[in-house]
């Protein structure tokens, strides 16, 4: 028998962590989001998809800055002095990855807007004498417009990496300190890009291509999950008792039933059958799949500030 | 349980309370309630003592820009050495209280409801002078009591006194103390007195029976028994909850509550029968022994084990051991010692068992407290009042030596031996200190005059005609402290920053309404100032140098026999009485006996209740500092029994006496550190009184469970342990 | 270089939060908020039962993964003693550093930045202890500095058994109990 009896009871904190609550699941999943399509519309833009549509090089980038734009507030929410938000870009320290992942959302703006400089659609071009020049510029030149796309992708990658370490970095949270959780959250983030993309996009190759894709994402979702759960696992009593507060404990039902089923393996098997042609492609997959990210980021970050070194499961 | 309550609870209403401030926004920091309006700059220090409880010890407060912000113990101080308790340090936050009484309050009863009106001082004494010639006029003076806990009350008792009545008392007798000062006189002719006459720093086995010192927070013991064991003393702890005592011993005997006369007796039947005892010291100051050993004979540790449930080998190795060590082996008095109606014989069992150790008068063991030489301001003798005091008619009670706080109440009651129509209730809650709420809400049915002095809107304060709003002790003068103690001393109380509304000091209301009854000879001092300071000089010491410190060391004197004190023992064989020839001819047992203490209903749990280090009874559960401490009470389960009931610790239930009286909603604490057989909780808890909006329903009122109470025929204490409770789960929304 | 670190004899210690109180009255924490707390450790069977009572607070890491996940410099490594430091005009309150501590030392200062121990570094650039060290009844707490071999704490740390909080959280903790 084992009894702790603290007298502490500092609120957020006690009796277990709840210093975050919706606005950062919300601004990591949109983090993730855009990170996928930062990296789909850059492998378009490096396929020299936009000379055929600019669905995912235009548009998508706008959507991307405005999403950005949103999860970016979310985080601002959250922020308890927020008239001090300014101190962020005062500093560059080097062992934050807060501190990373403000400098790269300064990078993200103009990466995306460059991303859309690639295909400025007609009526503006025409409208404004300046776009059409830009985009004659790039046009004429196949390899700066790869380059944007490699850049765009490289930069998209980091953004979605960089929301998974933000919490695998904090080793006091067991059930973070994942090397898995960078890749979980890229995954995450590619396959409910993909899901958006296949259920908004004007361009069919597009949607039918990251239909496709996004049924590889999920697969390898599935597996990036069972690393995790088995890195926890073996880890030590800490991280194995984190990893049950998901497998079986207060965070299960939501974690099997929000994140697995309803996030990945039904949206999974019914985009095999529409993939195959058994089913009409529908929007009820990808949604599924969105709801599910978004559902992912709030099993982790909830989770996870339950999970704790000595304060285990259930005590 | 409200049919009795005619007066219906107090509304000390927001609507005549001017001053009523907004609640405390959350979040600011705790002392910032205290705007002052000088407009004073920088640090200063005052020296004054503490009065979050009766230790008393010296203090240092600290004033920044004007406002209150710290108190630390007094390094001059021997009670404190320089460190105070945590009720002590966190003591500021009574000038933090957003809830206190401001202005003198009289009850406007011709208007039928309860209503209160914010009255000036001179109307509130006028009122109070005329109500008491009244009750002098048709019942004589006597017929008006004082209840009064604490130094603060001193010159209350003085216009009591000159006032003509007798009828003068604390709940630190009845309630606390008294059956142990009994147990100790009727065996060695004096009292083990506040602060106990423990030399604990010197122990080299400590047993500690129920006194849950680091709980029990007075704190020389405290210091001490750490200094104890960091000495390594060996600590026997005999507690039915595993306490932070126990926590501490090497032998930790849980014990079927009530049952601790039949360990004492076995102890010392393994004492006696080995021979362990220090023979040379019985023989030279005992009375008695012979037939001592023959009445304690029977009492094996094979006839204690079904009573207590502590095996007889631990029995008689905690003897041995105890033995081992003496006479620095200190058998701990206790202090409140009113549990189970057997007390002033079970504190004889103890000072027997001490008294074979030959630890009285020891180093290790008790030693002969020294004080201060400081005359009395002197002032007219006092009448002498033309009827015995109300308390103890016919000496019921023989071996009562101090007045009976329930004997008052139940004179009030009755109208018998005569009638009490008139109480000052001066710093006690009734209502928390005494057994059984209802008795007390009864006799103050029968008052023509109720008048409450305090620094909060107390429950007590609720049932006043006149309420007076008192300054706090960091606002006051007080009466010097002339402690006896392991060293002689003299400490000063004087103010540290002003009363922020219209409160006033103990010793200008006790002066004031002297005067308004014609005793103004009584009081021939202009202020308190001058009072102390005359009683300082006459001493033949340095005022000015008492203010500045605070304290005044007197010369170290002898206090152990080793040292040159006599071995006196002021009983009337003048020898420890192992047998008490004063209590047989009472016709009481002159050798303690067992009595198996009753049960309780089947399934039912007994009540046991106790201290929170950072809460002092019940008058700390609105200091904001305190409160964010701990700000409730729980009621401590055995785990196995929880688990078996499906109570898990934060589940909130509701307690359930044997009469039917059901407590406020509290959280349980499932625990391995409590017995099956009985739950646990923090006294002072569960206030109701509206105004204490910080204390109002959090936790429960164990005085509100204790309806019962046995009666100790030595000396009228109330013994409270005799409750039985039933534990019901309650819905979160309670309360 | 000192190093500054807390040795807490839990052989005395009854738990009587009077350092918490004195934490509260000296550093005027607001109201619903510790910078240090009391931990009962209770292991066995009643009656047979062993309790380790632990006065709590942050540990003043060496390796502070609060100062290292801070983006803005706020938290930092004061330069006498290695006192981990809070400068609450350059905390935006993003709370990262909470998470990031696995003792879960700090908290949300209701003025919106996050305020946690500060090893009372005001008084001991006086020369005084801390107050939760100087206030304590039974003596129980010591401070000083471990590069001294001749402090206290150096000379406690020597000569008797001691733990630190969660060690394999690689913090290094400072605040060391005597068992
Ligand atoms: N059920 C139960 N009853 C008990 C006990 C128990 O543990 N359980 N303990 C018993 C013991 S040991 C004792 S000693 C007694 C203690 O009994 P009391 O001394 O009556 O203790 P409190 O209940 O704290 O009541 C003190 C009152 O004084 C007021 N007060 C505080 N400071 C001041 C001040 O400066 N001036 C004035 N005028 N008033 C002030 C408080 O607001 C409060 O209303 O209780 C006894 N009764
Ligand atoms: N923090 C703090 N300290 C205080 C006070 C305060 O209000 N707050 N009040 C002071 C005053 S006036 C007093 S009188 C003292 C009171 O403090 P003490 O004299 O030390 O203790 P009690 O209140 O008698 O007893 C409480 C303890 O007795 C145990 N107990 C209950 N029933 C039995 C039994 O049948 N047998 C045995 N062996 N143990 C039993 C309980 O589990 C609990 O641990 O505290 C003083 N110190
Ligand atoms: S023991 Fe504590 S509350 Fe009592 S007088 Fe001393 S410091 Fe004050
Ligand atoms: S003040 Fe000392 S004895 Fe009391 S809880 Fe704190 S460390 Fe322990
Ligand atoms: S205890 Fe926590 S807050 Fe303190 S230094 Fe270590 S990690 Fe930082
Ligand atoms: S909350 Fe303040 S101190 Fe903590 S990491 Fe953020 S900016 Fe730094
Ligand atoms: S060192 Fe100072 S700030 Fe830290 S817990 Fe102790 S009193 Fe509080
Ligand atoms: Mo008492």
């Amino acid at each position: 028998m084992h009894e702790l009896f603290s007298t502490r009871n500092n609120h957020l904190i006690d009796p277990t962590l709840a210093i975050w609550g919706w606005e950062i699941p919300v601004y990591l999943f949109i983090g993730g989001l855009v990170a996928g399509f930062m990296i789909i519309a850059g492998y378009f833009t490096f396929r020299g998809h936009h000379k055929h549509s600019d669905f995912s090089n235009f548009y998508l980038p706008h959507l991307s800055l405005v999403l950005l734009s949103l999860g970016m507030f979310a985080l601002f929410l959250d922020l308890e002095h927020k008239l001090y938000v300014w101190r962020l870009y005062l500093a560059f320290e080097v062992t934050s990855p807060m501190s990373w992942g403000a400098w790269i959302l300064i990078l993200v703006f103009p990466t995306l807007l460059v991303n859309a400089l690639v295909s400025i659609p007609k009526p503006f071009r025409n409208r404004i004498p300046i776009f059409d020049r830009i985009s004659a510029f790039i046009a004429e030149r196949p390899m700066l417009a790869k380059n944007i796309g490699v850049f765009n992708m490289i930069v998209g990658a980091v953004l979605g990496m960089y929301t998974g370490i933000l919490l695998s970095s904090l080793g006091a949270r067991p059930l973070w300190s994942s090397s898995m959780l960078w890749v979980l959250f890229l995954t995450s983030g590619l396959s409910s890009a993909a899901a958006l993309v296949h259920l908004i996009s004007t361009d069919k190759t597009e949607r039918v291509l990251l239909a496709k894709a996004d049924n590889g994402f999920l697969i390898f979702e599935l597996l990036v999950f069972v690393l995790f759960f088995i890195g926890l696992i073996t880890s030590t009593q800490a991280h194995r008792h984190a990893a049950t507060l998901l497998l079986t404990g207060p965070y299960a039902a939501a974690f099997w039933v929000f994140v697995i089923l309803l996030g990945i393996v039904v949206p999974l098997m019914i985009q095999l059958l529409a993939v195959n042609q058994k089913i009409k492609h529908t929007a009820i997959a990808p949604i599924m799949v969105i709801a599910g990210g978004i559902a992912l980021r709030f099993v982790i970050v909830y989770a996870g500030q339950a999970s704790h070194w000595t304060r285990m499961a259930g005590n | 349980m409200t049919t009795l309550s005619r007066r219906k609870f107090l509304k000390i209403s927001g609507a005549t309370v001017a001053a009523a401030s907004a609640v405390a926004a959350a979040g600011r920091s705790v002392s910032s309630a205290i705007a002052t309006t000088n407009v004073e700059r920088g640090d200063r220090t005052v020296a004054t003592y503490c009065d979050i409880c009766f230790w008393k010890c010296g203090a240092i407060a600290h004033v920044r820009d004007g406002k209150l912000w710290k108190v630390e113990g007094n390094p001059l101080d021997p009670l404190s050495n320089g460190r105070l308790c945590p009720r002590g340090t966190g003591g500021v936050g009574a000038a933090f209280d957003t809830d206190r009484l401001r202005a003198p309050l009289i009850r406007r009863r011709d208007r039928g409801e309860d209503e209160w009106v914010e009255v000036t001082w001179d109307e509130a004494m006028t009122y109070i002078a005329e109500r008491m010639q009244k009750i002098k006029s048709s019942y004589g003076p006597e017929s008006v009591a004082l209840f009064s806990h604490g130094i603060g009350g001193n010159f209350f008792k003085h216009t009591i006194k000159a006032f003509g009545s007798p009828n003068i008392s604390a709940p630190s007798f009845a309630q606390c103390r008294g059956p142990r000062d009994v147990g100790f006189r009727l065996t060695f002719g004096e009292d083990v007195s506040s602060p106990e006459r423990t030399d604990i720093r010197n122990a080299q086995c400590l047993v500690l029976i129920g006194s849950h010192l680091g709980e029990n927070m007075h704190n020389t013991q405290v210091q001490e028994f750490a200094d104890a064991v960091g000495n390594g003393a060996s600590i026997i702890v005999v507690d039915p909850r595993y306490s932070i005592a126990a926590s501490k011993a090497k032998y930790y005997l849980p014990i079927k509550p009530g049952t601790d006369l039949a360990l004492i007796l076995a102890w010392m039947n393994v004492i006696v029968a080995e021979k362990l005892y220090d023979a040379e010291y019985v023989a030279m100051y005992g009375f008695g022994f012979e037939p001592f050993a023959a009445s304690i004979a029977p009492y094996t540790p094979e006839w204690a084990y079904p009573e207590t449930g502590i095996e007889p080998a631990l029995i008689r190795a905690t003897a041995r051991e105890m033995a081992r060590y003496r006479p620095a082996t200190l058998i701990h008095p206790g202090r409140h010692a009113t549990w189970y109606g057997d007390d002033a014989q079970r504190s004889r069992a103890i000072a027997l068992l001490n008294a074979l150790m030959g630890s009285w008068g020891r180093k290790g063991g008790f030693y002969a407290p020294v004080s201060m030489d400081v005359p009395a301001y002197p002032t007219p003798p006092y009448p002498t009042p033309s009827k015995l005091k109300v308390d103890n008619p016919d000496h019921k009670y023989p071996f009562a030596h101090e007045t009976i706080t329930t004997g008052i109440r139940e004179a009030t009651i009755t109208g018998k031996p005569y009638p009490i129509k008139g109480w000052f209730v001066y710093a006690t809650n009734l209502l928390h200190a005494l057994p059984n709420e209802q008795e007390t809400i009864r006799a103050m049915q029968n008052l023509d005059l109720l008048v409450v002095i305090d620094v909060i809107p107390s429950e007590i304060a609720g049932w006043a005609d006149v309420v007076l709003p008192e300054s706090i002790y960091l606002e006051r003068h007080d009466e010097l402290n002339v402690e006896w103690f392991r060293e002689p001393f003299v400490a000063l109380r004087q103010p540290v920053v002003e009363s922020p509304n219209d409160q006033k000091p103990n010793w200008w209301m006790a002066k004031t309404l002297a005067e308004k009854l014609g005793l103004g000879a009584y009081y021939p001092w202009k202020n308190a100032e001058e009072y102390l300071s005359t009683r300082i000089t006459n001493a033949g010491m340095s005022w000015e140098q008492l203010k500045k410190d605070g304290i005044i060391r007197g010369e170290k004197r002898p206090i152990f026999f080793d040292e040159g004190v006599p071995a006196e023992f002021p009983t009337p064989t003048g020898k420890i009485e192992f047998f008490s020839v004063q209590l047989q001819k009472a016709g009481f047992d002159p050798v303690p006996m067992y009595k198996r203490p009753e049960g309780g209903p089947p399934g039912s749990f007994r009540l046991l209740y106790g201290r929170s280090p950072v809460h002092s009874f019940s008058r700390t559960q609105n200091n904001p500092v305190l409160m964010d401490m701990v700000d409730e009470n729980m009621v401590w389960v055995n785990a196995d029994v929880a688990d078996r009931n499906g109570w898990k610790t934060g589940d909130w239930v509701v307690l359930r006496n044997q009469d039917g009286v059901v407590s406020n909603r509290i959280k349980v604490l499932a625990t391995e550190r409590i017995r099956p057989d009985c739950v646990y909780m923090v006294h002072g808890f569960g206030h109701t009184a509206k105004h204490l909006r910080r204390a109002l329903g959090r936790g429960a009122s164990d005085s509100q469970l204790i309806t019962r109470y046995a009666v100790d025929p030595l000396m009228g204490g109330t013994a409270m342990n005799v409750n039985f409770v039933t534990i019901e789960a309650t819905e979160v929304a309670h309360g | 270089m000192a190093r500054l670190a807390m040795v807490i004899d839990t052989v005395r210690c009854v738990g009587c939060m009077d350092c918490i109180v004195a934490c509260k009255t000296e550093n005027q924490t607001p109201e619903g908020f510790n910078r240090d707390w009391i931990a009962y450790d209770t292991q066995g069977k009643f009656p047979t039962l062993h309790q380790e009572i632990r006065s709590e607070r942050c540990n003043q890491c060496s390796e502070p993964p609060c100062v290292d996940c801070c983006p803005t410099g706020a938290s930092h490594v004061h330069e006498y003693g290695g006192v981990v430091l809070v400068e609450k005009t350059m905390c935006i309150g993003c709370k990262a550093c909470i998470a990031s501590c696995p003792y879960d030392a700090r908290y949300v200062h209701p003025e919106g930045y996050v305020d946690k121990c500060t090893f009372c570094i005001h008084r001991v650039e006086k020369g005084m202890d801390p107050a939760c060290v100087s206030v304590c009844p039974t003596h129980c707490m010591h401070f000083g500095d471990l590069e001294d071999p001749l402090s206290n704490v150096s000379k406690l740390l020597a000569s008797r058994k001691h733990h630190t909080l969660i060690p394999q959280a690689g913090t290094e903790p400072h605040v060391y109990y005597l068992t």
